[in-house]
């Protein structure tokens, strides 16, 4: 025996596991991460766009919600290329002499906090009722799916509008007004649930046949401890992927809520109610005030689209 | 080896497993809605129906058969992965088929364990070895400490040839072969005394099937360990065995020591399936291969399911079950039980004895 | 139809130090590397390995069905004396359907679920064939009727999934015989069926490259389907031919240590054994084929030379063996 395990150290079974960051340098995704100049290029976008929303109150040149910070003697003024322009205001300022700069920084606070905040809750329900219905089956299985028609046969926006005119209605305006946040995640992430479910529950019912979950249940382990451990973070890859597009999505939904006036107050004003205040001074010229946030949303929605594209096909095992 | 929890046995006590006339059905019927609609029945697929056996301390029984014949469902009845719809499941005295619920389970659970066919699907891709060993230990909290752990693990791969630095690694940086023995670690981690093989070298080379079967005769050994083993391969089989049963369409048809079944075999099914294995030797053996296939299982022939491709059927196999009897006649056989009409009447000679 | 037998003394199929290498991001792997071999017509090669070995790749070269990024790196396929590695994929196509013939071991992939068997055969004789669509009809059932399908001529209107796993692979071997090839290729054919309709299938394929003379290349990792099939064999080791020789030479006295090992670990029903023969370690990944032989670190009867040099094809008795064992026979042949 003793010369057979010496066998396995020849063969070179014996080298030390190699680091966790190693091993994710070298892998497969990593390599067509390296490889796609686009994807990179997604990436360095989308993290400058958090972390130009983390870092908005030092990175900004005034907080533009802080009353004392703003002088109106600065109202209206063109971006800071244009004949009439101040280098200190960049992309100009609005008819409240707000930095429109930063209230783009401010802007996208609101915007990924909504957009984060709503994927993570309809990730978490969209997996955990996925699991749910795809490992134990039967009538709990029915019963969710069924729900989760019916959910799809309703607009996303139509279930926001929904939960935002109820609250409106249970809460008193000023409550509404700080809870509004918190509401459009809620909104956003309650309708955005069914595709994780249904992914997770497809590929659940894929990993319970596999052996490995046989052999857990052999060993005599709990249900519950089955899907957390052994199949949950088998299912994750794809739901990875919804995550990142949602992300986008839910960004575009908050902004369109937003824009509709159903979404956050202007006291704390996302990217959405910035175009749709913007909007208002479209036809008297101040173009930037409304531009200048519109592309800032493109830009993060497509970065964070491509990178979820390209996602989707480094985890695609067909595709590689 | 590290056995020192196993209790001290009456060497008399009977088998340690008894399975007493199992069934399972399976409900593959359309979605009930479809069925309404198109005013179908109900369709059952009886994938084990009657199946009886014993397997004494320390030795390995076999149960071969072709695809679809019920030989992994039985494999998964008896560790429980299904319940069965009729039948007992007695272990080392329990009746485990009486236990309902997990925690009742659970003694019993540790002391069976189960290796799986296909080595690429049965670890958990996601896990350190190092855990997946660990993981029966850690369910049936047979060990607190995790030093201690690390020591039975480093322990156990050792034991099934592997090196303790192979803990770190995951699966995929290993080859079938050596997967199946991370798979025979774990089943091995927490001290069972029955293991049910389903397949395991069926998915591997030969020489790799090789090493696996040299393993798994010296865990008997060193261990004293019981095993169901399932397999279509009638060579390893006749390699591993101590006793075989042959199935065919959910049922025994034959079940005797390994030697009698080789040498000489009764049920005409038997026959057959020895005579179809290829000659090794190039004895320029004639051949005539029974023609025929498996019948649908959804649908099965009357009387003796064997009896479409039985060259010495007549009109009482066609009608009537046959049951399993002791075969009568020379000292052969003696042991040997067989469900065929033929045999017991006498109609068909001893079988044609192979090399 | 008889026409190779008025060339007897040329092989139907010649493969000439064939390299099939798969690029990749770390470098080039090498599956087949410098494997040669023949097959006359009417002749059964069967080419034995483990998975790994390279031997369907090798098929799969010859027949220019490699999977992309696969490629055929270096050596020259010949049929019946026409190279055909080097053809344009169009000439190929036609050559492939027209002079061979392939089987693979699922055959539900090798059959369109959408079409019935006899669109399928009628189709494939037709495009290869001068026939008629109900002279090809004919021809199908008839192929059928050879395959030992009952009721041909009611089967011939059903679909593939209305046959069972070992009537489909006896359409599939229809399908291969369509067109009269003079080369059939055949992976695993055996591999996913029962051993019951594994013997019939056997007993067909020994019948059929009977009949019709066609030379068969048999790829299997199954030494009982060799000895009950073929008439050479060639063991295949990571990427290269360990040995090659008459079926009963291989199997009785094999001269390669992997072939002696293999044949060892094989579980035999005429004499019991406590312990089969066991061959340790497994074979090497591509990335990582040992230097010299390489079987050498895995081989009972390792040498030096071994280590450093790659040994040839050197004869020995009546087969030929990859192994520095075997050089001394060359050695004292050429001073005898």
């Amino acid at each position: 025996m003793a010369e057979a395990t010496e066998f396995s150290a020849r063969q070179g079974v014996a080298t030390p596991p190699p680091g966790v960051l190693k091993r994710a340098f070298d892998s497969d995704v990593f390599y067509s991460f390296r490889h796609s100049p686009i994807t990179m290029l997604a990436a360095a976008i989308t993290l400058l766009g958090f972390i130009g929303a983390i870092f908005a109150p030092w990175l900004a040149t005034q907080n533009p919600f802080d009353l004392r910070t703003l002088n109106l003697m600065d109202a209206s003024l063109p971006p800071a290329w244009i004949e009439g322009g101040e280098a200190k205001y960049l992309f100009g300022t609005d008819n409240q002499g707000r930095d429109v700069f930063s209230t783009i920084l401010y802007g996208s606070r609101v915007s990924l906090l909504v957009g984060v905040g709503s994927v993570l809750l309809a990730l978490v329900l969209g997996v955990g009722l996925g699991l749910l219905s795809g490992y134990v089956g039967g009538t709990i299985d029915a019963f969710i799916m069924r729900v989760a028609d019916v959910q799809l046969s309703f607009p996303a926006i139509l279930i926001a509008l929904l939960i935002d005119g109820i609250t409106r209605a249970i809460l008193p305006r000023e409550a509404h007004d700080a809870a509004a946040v918190y509401v459009l995640i809620l909104s956003i992430g309650a309708s955005g649930w069914v595709q994780y479910a249904r992914t997770v529950r497809g590929s659940t019912m894929v990993e319970k046949n596999k052996e490995y979950v046989q052999a857990a249940r052999v060993i005599g382990l709990h249900p519950v401890a089955i899907m957390l451990r052994h199949v949950l973070p088998n299912v994750m890859g794809p739901v990875l992927v919804i995550a990142t597009i949602h992300l986008a999505v839910a960004i575009i939904t908050e902004a369109t809520l937003s824009f509709l006036g159903v979404g956050v107050p202007p006291t704390q004003p996302s990217l959405g109610t910035l175009i749709r205040i913007g909007n208002n001074f479209l036809f008297s010229g101040e173009w930037w005030i409304t531009v200048f946030p519109g592309a800032a949303l493109v830009i993060m929605v497509l970065a964070v689209n491509l990178l979820g594209d390209w996602l989707r096909d480094a985890l695609n095992p067909k595709l590689r | 080896m590290a056995d020192g929890a196993a209790p001290a046995r009456d060497p008399n006590a009977g088998p340690l497993l008894s399975v007493r006339d199992i069934a399972r059905s399976f409900d593959v019927s359309r979605p009930w809605l479809a069925r309404m609609l198109e005013g179908q029945p109900r369709l059952l697929l009886k994938a084990v129906d009657g199946v009886s056996f014993d397997i004494p301390r320390g030795e390995t029984l076999s149960l071969v058969g072709e695809s679809g014949c019920g030989k992994s469902t039985v494999a998964r009845l008896v560790v429980g992965l299904y319940r069965p719809s009729r039948g007992t499941i007695n272990f080392d005295g329990v009746n485990v088929t009486a236990l309902r619920t997990r925690a009742a389970l659970k003694p019993v659970r540790r002391r069976f364990q189960m290796i799986f066919q296909d080595p690429y699907a049965s670890l958990n891709p996601r896990w350190r070895v190092r855990d997946i060993i660990a993981e029966p230990i850690r369910a049936h909290r047979l060990m607190k400490d995790n030093q201690e752990i690390g020591r039975r693990v480093d322990e156990l791969l050792r034991l099934v040839r592997l090196s303790p630095a192979d803990g770190e690694k995951y699966p995929h940086e290993f080859s079938g072969g050596q997967r199946q023995r991370i798979s025979i670690a774990r089943a091995l981690s927490s001290n069972p005394d029955f293991l049910v093989c389903d397949e395991p070298t069926s998915a591997l080379d030969v020489s790799v099937q090789a090493q696996i079967l040299n393993l798994m005769k010296d865990l008997q050994r060193e261990l004293g360990l019981t095993y169901l083993f399932i397999s279509h391969n009638l060579a390893v089989v006749f390699h591993i065995s101590d006793r075989v049963g042959v199935m065919y369409l959910g049922r025994i048809v034959e079940l005797a020591d390994v030697k009698a079944l080789f040498a000489s075999p009764q049920h005409p099914y038997t026959r057959l399936l020895l005579d179809a294995i290829p000659d090794l030797e190039m004895s320029g053996r004639g051949r005539t291969p029974v023609a025929g296939e498996v019948p649908n299982p959804l649908d099965p022939p009357t009387g003796c399911a064997f009896h479409p491709r039985c060259p010495w059927a007549n009109e009482r196999c066609r009608r009537e079950t046959p049951v399993m009897k002791p075969v009568p006649g020379g000292a052969s056989s003696s042991g040997t039980v067989a469900a065929c009409h033929a045999v017991e009447e006498g109609r068909i000679g001893p079988g044609p004895t192979q090399k | 139809m008889s026409a190779p037998a008025t060339r007897a003394n040329r092989p139907l199929l010649d493969v000439r130090n064939l390299h099939v290498e798969f690029p990749t991001r770390r470098g080039r792997l090498v599956a087949v590397d410098d494997v040669s071999f023949h097959i006359d017509a009417g002749e059964v090669l069967g080419v034995v390995g483990e998975s790994g070995a390279g031997k369907s790749l090798t098929g799969a070269a010859i027949i220019g069905l490699l999977e992309p990024p696969g490629r055929i790196a270096g050596g020259e396929v010949l049929l019946d004396g026409k190279r055909i590695d080097n053809l344009p994929a169009e000439q190929l196509r036609r050559i492939r359907g027209r002079q061979i013939g392939a089987v693979f071991q699922d055959p539900l992939t090798s059959l369109d679920p959408l079409f019935t068997v006899g669109q399928q055969l009628t189709e494939t004789i037709t495009t290869h064939l001068d026939l008629s669509e109900s002279e090809a009809r004919n021809r199908a059932i008839e192929l059928l009727r050879e395959v030992g399908i009952p009721g041909a001529e009611r089967r011939i209107d059903h679909y593939p999934h209305q046959f069972s796993g070992g009537m489909r692979q006896r359409v599939v071997i229809a399908l291969a015989l369509c067109a009269q090839p003079r080369l059939i290729i055949a992976d695993e054919p055996t591999t996913a069926l029962d051993v019951s309709i594994q013997a019939q299938i056997i007993t067909l394929l020994k019948r059929l490259c009977r009949d019709h003379g066609a030379a068969v290349m048999l790829v299997t990792h199954d030494m009982g389907v060799i000895a009950e099939t073929a008439d050479r064999v060639a063991v295949m080791y990571a990427g290269r031919i360990a040995e090659i020789g008459p079926v009963a030479d291989v199997i009785q006295r094999p001269r390669h240590p992997y072939t002696v090992g293999l044949m060892g670990s094989i579980p035999k029903l005429d004499r019991a054994v406590p312990r089969l023969v066991q061959i340790e370690g497994s074979m090497p990944r591509l990335n990582a084929i040992p230097t010299g032989c390489a079987f050498n670190p895995r081989c009972p009867k390792v040498f030096e030379r071994c280590r450093i040099e790659r040994p040839e094809l050197f004869p020995v008795g009546g087969s030929a063996a990859a192994c520095w064992l075997h050089a001394t026979t060359l050695a004292e042949a050429a001073r005898g």
